[in-house]
């Protein structure tokens, strides 16, 4: 369990805005700026942050989507970044995704059936036509659908039914790593559970590793071994689970915390909230030093001079704060 | 939690009412008459091709000196031309080459500049960019120039008028479908597909054409008329179809060049016929488009 499948070293991505004629990049937006974290066998981790903080950006660098700017993605004992497209496919096999959207992730031209069987032809993997369609029935039974789903077409089914869909999906090529990237956040409440419980099964069962990108921290907090805490394209803050919810280093994932309602409405009315100083500064122009500086609650001279490193505070507790 | 996830229960909404088909042709006619009309005018030139050999009086070919530019009537309902040959007959079989050439060219030209657009758009930078290029020097010629240009290339004759109408369809359904295909290309469920390892050629074909087919239609019955159209102005120069083929055009250049004043009729009913065909299949075509906006079909 020790062992890393994925390790992601100093990750940057730049997106360059070109004007003019000759297609000159005019602004660099700075979607990811050096992320570093690894994922161990069977773990899921949780990467959390606000919208365009770059966690849906390093996802697909992960996925080699995107060609990183810098930095290094090692998965499964290789390094994956330079990788050509023949030698991408292997790779891909064992690394898959599942969408945010389940409206727009399934092709609305063709039957699930042909969703399912299509990379297990192209990957070779169940060469047989019946035994293909045998095999598409029991992903449909792996994620809770009837066999007679098979024939339907994506604009037929509900948008959980959908969800289920692209995870079978994901499992067809039997993957090690899953990036679940935002898997939850467009289905109903009722629906995200029993969404939540079946990847837990899956994972339980199969021995899936996910990274799991998600804003809402409940669900995050449910499914994760560990957390990391992305803000305007740095790690700020990434410990296990147990330890990032009680003991927040970063003043940032204090103020993330402190914004979950609590279901409760005495407790609600009578807790703390740390509400930040304005905007999320553009990645187009980040602030100097930390990038969290000019909203900080705790901010000294130092902050914005110096880039904080991600240094460990504790054992297994990454912060990136010069006041941690 | 149990082992075995539970199963989610059927939905009621799967069950769509088959046999839709009817209603959708009554309501596109109630709904665009004109429309309606195209599509009629469409179908009576697909009956009359089709069945050509009951339909003909006469031998479209077979001239006839004893009967040389006969007025309408009598015998040849629509008079003969200056070999005797019946119009009517002629204008009947023209109409199979009208369509051949139509659909060929349009099929053609739809088929190559719609995978031209999606690849154009799949691949993007500069692939995009040199493509977009290359289409845009096609746009520098007029429709007929370039047809003219191809056609001196390769030489006249049914075949290579098809590929000559064809040609400057190319960069007009590659842009069009290119704008459409730009969205899609942003789709997750194209990023599913290139997560999965499939191949350039299986994501183009598979994944992104099937979802642009919309403007494609749309772009392939706008060409139709105006291929007949382009084939007609074709032959008229002598570019075209050869001699004898029955071919409207061809028979507009027989008779507008020596016989207008004498025998009219020849060149005024394949004249109509062209008019028609066009004047059909471009109500047709714009119904079709308003019916399926590609804007609001591709997103």
């Amino acid at each position: 369990m020790t062992e890393a499948l994925l390790e992601v070293t100093d990750l940057v991505k730049h997106f360059s805005v070109s004007s003019g004629l000759r297609g000159r990049a005019a602004s660099v937006v700075r979607a990811i700026d050096g992320v570093s974290f690894s994922i161990r066998r069977g773990e899921t981790l949780g990467l959390v942050g606000e919208s365009g903080c770059g966690k849906t950006t390093t996802g697909r660098c992960v996925l080699q989507l995107e060609r990183a700017t810098s930095g290094r993605i090692r998965f499964d004992g290789s390094d994956i970044t330079d990788m050509n497209q023949s030698e991408l496919r292997q790779v891909r096999r064992s690394m898959q995704v599942i969408f945010q959207d389940p409206y727009s992730s399934l092709n609305p031209r063709m039957s699930i059936c042909d969703i399912l069987a299509e990379p297990i032809k192209v990957h070779g993997l169940v060469p047989d036509k019946a035994k293909r369609e045998e095999r598409v029935r029991e992903l449909l039974a792996q994620v809770g659908l009837l066999p007679q789903h098979a024939r339907r077409f994506p604009h037929q089914l509900s948008g959980g039914q959908r969800q289920r869909v692209g995870i079978a999906r994901a499992l067809a090529m039997e993957p090690k790593l899953i990036v679940c990237d935002e898997p939850v956040s467009a289905l109903d409440v009722s629906i995200q559970a029993q969404i939540i419980n079946l990847l837990e099964n899956l994972q339980a069962r199969l021995g899936l590793t996910y990274l799991f990108i998600a804003h809402d921290l409940s669900v995050v907090r449910h499914i994760s071994d560990r957390v990391a805490v992305m803000y305007l394209g740095h790690i700020v803050e990434l410990a296990d689970r147990q330890a990032l919810y009680e003991e927040p280093l970063h003043p940032y994932t204090h103020a993330l915390l402190s914004a979950v309602p609590i279901p409760d409405p005495k407790l609600e009315a009578s807790r703390e909230r740390m509400v930040l100083r304005g905007e999320v500064p553009s990645p187009l122009n980040p602030p100097s030093g930390c990038v969290f500086h000019p909203r900080c609650p705790i901010a000294v001279d130092r902050c914005s001079a110096e880039i904080p490193p991600l240094r460990e505070i504790r054992s297994g507790h990454w912060a990136a704060c010069h006041l941690a | 939690m149990s082992a075995t996830p539970q199963t989610v229960e059927e939905s009621g909404s799967a069950a769509e009412p088959r046999g839709g088909w009817m209603d959708a042709v009554g309501s596109f006619v109630r709904q665009r008459p004109l429309g309606a009309i195209g599509a009629a005018i469409i179908l009576l030139m697909m009956v009359v091709a089709a069945s050509a050999d009951l339909l003909a009086p006469y031998d479209p070919l077979a001239t006839d000196y004893g009967a040389m530019l006969r007025s309408p009537g009598g015998h040849h309902w629509l008079g003969t031309d200056a070999f005797g040959r019946d119009v009517l007959s002629r204008m009947i079989y023209g109409s199979r080459t009208a369509l051949m050439v139509g659909l060929g060219a349009s099929f053609l030209g739809a088929t190559f500049g719609s995978i031209i657009g999606v690849a154009s758009a799949y691949f993007g930078g500069r692939v995009d960019l040199f493509v977009q290029r290359v289409m845009d020097v096609f746009f520098a010629f007029p429709v007929i120039i370039l047809a003219l240009a191809v056609v001196s290339i390769l030489g006249t004759g049914v075949g290579n008028v098809i590929l000559a109408i064809a040609t400057p369809m190319v960069p007009r359904c590659a842009r069009v479908v290119r704008s459409s295909a730009l969205s899609v290309r942003e789709m997750p469920y194209v990023d599913a597909a290139r997560a999965a390892g499939f191949g350039h050629r299986r994501i183009i074909l598979r994944h992104m054409l099937p979802n642009v087919m919309a403007p494609i239609l749309i772009m392939a019955t706008a060409f139709l008329g105006e291929a007949i159209l382009l084939e007609a102005s074709l032959s008229f120069l002598g570019l075209g179809v050869n001699e004898p083929t029955a071919a409207w055009g061809l028979m507009l250049r027989g008779a507008a060049v020596e016989f207008a004043e004498s025998a009219p009729w020849m060149a005024f009913f394949p004249g109509l016929a062209i008019s028609l065909a066009v004047f059909g299949f471009n109500l047709f075509g714009d119904s079709l488009r308003d019916a399926l906006d590609p804007r609001l079909r591709t997103q």
